[in-house]
């Protein structure tokens, strides 16, 4: 990773990091309904393995915390903040909302809200991908608590037994909603449970984004080379609650604090300035500049965009005019 | 014009599909290298290979949700899954992902999968290998559900789920996979929607769907031969969407009607075309609609207690009676 790398990767985790805190404030003034998973403090996940890999050309799949992953792949800032709006310019035509972030256009195939739902799904994407014999892989991007589910362990069997080129990424932030992993969860270190299918894996520190680069490189280079699935874990830490209605009180200040002093962006921006990269100035300047960004034109998309017309609430339901189901296309 | 079993005519279809279509895949437990429970893929895994007839572990929830990702890439994807009773575990898949995704991304994704299953109850296999789940399946947005009732139907219902872009999800029975039936040499492909008279009738209407369509067949002849009532049979291959018009249309013309279902009433076919009744022609009805369904019991193993819980032609034969006071 070069030096003009690490100063895009600093000013695309800090515009990841004010366009979540935007959603905040948008969401307290009641402009975003249902339901709101942000993602500060577990930048350098997306930000680091995506980098490693190839958005828009790889196929990338996650759960409901989905608005930076989407962006990172592609997907406009613009259109992403009109989904959360609920509009008719959003990425999912208002119909999806936070959870259901999708942009097939760059690969990015949805934010799901089920926990763990995406790993078969994941599998086909790749099991797809080997059919057509294409270079793409599959990243699937999932939280430690989906590892619970039955899904989980389904899919890594299938993965594995097929060859399939599926990389399972797991943001390990140490909660299930509000119930720490250990109180949840059998097997602490996330990475081992996957060698019960045989499966190559690694657990790396999911605030530095130089490591996470680098391991995700190893991890992406073996997925594309056909060698079959990796499972990549990333210890990271979620500031915010798990969603907007989490009162967020079981957890220490003290830990709170002690997670926030490695905080992914601090780190990469001090290291940039100690090696006389940049300068403090620099990045004020830059934070000013994305914060007009996100209000002139992110926000201001999103604001005046249109709302879907009532009379299309059952479109998209069914294919439209699909020949097939009257019996013909001849 | 060949006479077919039902086995063979699913295997045909898939053969036809698999062969016009290199994306179209089958999959599910014991499909490939045994050629599957009821014989439905048979000669596949030979004729077309390990990826592309694939026999899956037992993992309902995640082969299904497998297939519903690879038909993201377009890939078509023939999920069997051996009884409808286990269907249970891939219901997550099939309604939070299958259905749902056209919808939730705005009509970018879509998911045409196909899902092949066996209901109803066979012979004494106990309540958890008996279930009739098609009103499970018909409630739900963005799923279309079919049932065949004869080989004719088998094959072309499934020629066209394959090719049609929503995810469709297919009732077999376990007691049809053997029923002989004409089926075109040719090809053709049978409409996903819609219903369909199997019998004239003036009298009253008996609305039925897959088995019970041949319950109401030998029902109907009864009726005719011994109280001279003409009873209309509509076969209701779609139950996802239900054909709203068909129904009317048979309604009006006999103003009579009774729903013959294997499963148990409640939130069922039965209830669901009453309502339609209700809606679409209320007054063209001169008697109350009956129902003819199975009792609301999990179904027991006892042969003489399975066979008192599910209805049969005699059933309707009474339905019919009561109604006209016969």
């Amino acid at each position: 990773m070069n030096v003009a790398d690490k100063k895009r990767l600093l000013r695309e985790m800090l515009f990841a990091r004010r366009f979540e805190e935007r959603c905040y404030e948008a969401y307290v003034e009641r402009k975003i309904g249902g339901f709101l998973h942000l993602y500060p403090g577990e930048e350098a996940c997306a930000h680091g393995v995506l980098d490693a890999a190839k958005p828009g050309h790889d196929y990338v799949i996650t759960s409901y915390r989905d608005h930076i992953h989407a962006i990172k792949c592609g997907a406009d800032p613009r259109r992403v903040m009109a989904e959360l709006y609920a509009k008719e310019t959003g990425s999912s035509r208002g119909r999806g909302g936070s959870m259901h972030i999708f942009d097939v256009g760059h690969r990015f195939m949805g934010g799901y809200a089920l926990v763990g739902g995406p790993f078969p799904l994941a599998t086909g994407i790749a099991k797809a991908i080997k059919m057509k014999g294409g270079d793409e892989i599959c990243i699937c991007f999932l939280g430690d608590a989906a590892n619970n589910q039955g899904t989980f362990h389904e899919s890594l069997n299938m993965a594995k037994l097929w060859g399939l080129p599926v990389l399972y990424v797991c943001e390990n932030n140490l909660y299930g909603i509000g119930t720490r992993i250990d109180r949840s969860t059998a097997v602490i270190d996330q990475y081992k449970r996957v060698s019960g299918y045989n499966i190559p894996s690694a657990q790396e520190d999911g605030q530095d984004i130089e490591k996470v680069f680098k391991a995700a490189k190893k991890a992406v280079n073996h997925v594309r080379a056909g060698k079959g699935p990796y499972f990549l874990e990333l210890m990271t830490y979620r500031y915010r609650g798990h969603s907007m209605s989490d009162s967020n009180a079981y957890r220490s200040k003290g830990e709170e604090r002690m997670w926030s002093n490695r905080d992914p962006i601090i780190m990469l921006r001090d290291r940039l300035i100690a090696a006389g990269h940049i300068s403090k100035a620099d990045y004020k300047v830059m934070d000013n500049e994305i914060l007009d960004e996100i209000e002139d034109d992110v926000i201001a998309f999103a604001e005046s965009s249109p709302e879907p017309r009532v009379d299309e609430l059952e479109k998209y339901t069914l294919a439209e005019n699909d020949p097939w189901v009257y019996g013909g296309g001849r | 014009m060949a006479e077919i079993m039902y086995w063979e005519a699913i295997r045909r279809a898939h053969d036809e599909e698999m062969a016009n279509d290199p994306m179209v895949i089958c999959m599910g437990e014991d499909i490939a290298v045994a050629g599957g429970t009821y014989k439905a893929t048979q000669g596949l895994y030979d004729k077309y290979g390990p990826e592309r007839v694939i026999d899956t572990p037992i993992s309902e929830n995640g082969y299904t949700g497998l297939g519903i990702g690879a038909s993201f890439l377009g890939v078509r994807p023939i999920i069997e899954i051996m009884s409808v009773n286990f269907a249970w575990l891939a219901m997550d898949q099939l309604f939070n992902s299958a259905a749902k995704v056209r919808y939730m991304s705005g009509g970018q994704l879509t998911a045409p999968v196909v899902v092949r299953s066996p209901g109803g109850t066979a012979h004494q296999l106990g309540a958890q290998h008996s279930a009739r789940m098609e009103k499970i399946f018909m409630g739900i947005a963005g799923l279309r559900v079919v049932t065949p009732s004869s080989p004719k139907q088998a094959y072309g219902l499934l020629k066209s789920a394959v090719r049609c872009n929503d995810p469709v999800f297919i009732n077999e029975h376990e007691l049809m996979y053997n029923m002989k039936g004409e089926v075109a040499d040719e090809e053709f492909f049978h409409s996903l929607e819609g219903s369909e008279i199997t019998r004239h009738g003036r009298d009253v209407t008996l609305f039925a769907y897959n088995i019970s369509v041949h319950w109401c067949l030998q029902a109907a002849d009864i009726l005719s031969k011994q109280f001279a009532i003409e009873a209309e049979v509509v076969d209701l291959y779609a139950l996802a969407p239900l054909d709203r018009a068909g129904i009317a249309a048979s309604v009006r013309k006999t103003h009579r009607a009774v729903i013959v279902e294997e499963a148990e009433p409640a939130v069922g076919v039965g209830a669901e075309v009453m309502a339609i009744m209700n809606e679409e022609c209320f007054f063209e009805l001169d008697a109350a609609p009956q129902r003819v369904s199975a009792v609301h019991v999990p179904i027991p193993y006892n042969h003489s207690l399975e066979k008192a819980a599910i209805p049969n032609a005699n059933d309707v034969v009474m339905a019919v009676r009561k109604m006209f006071g016969k």
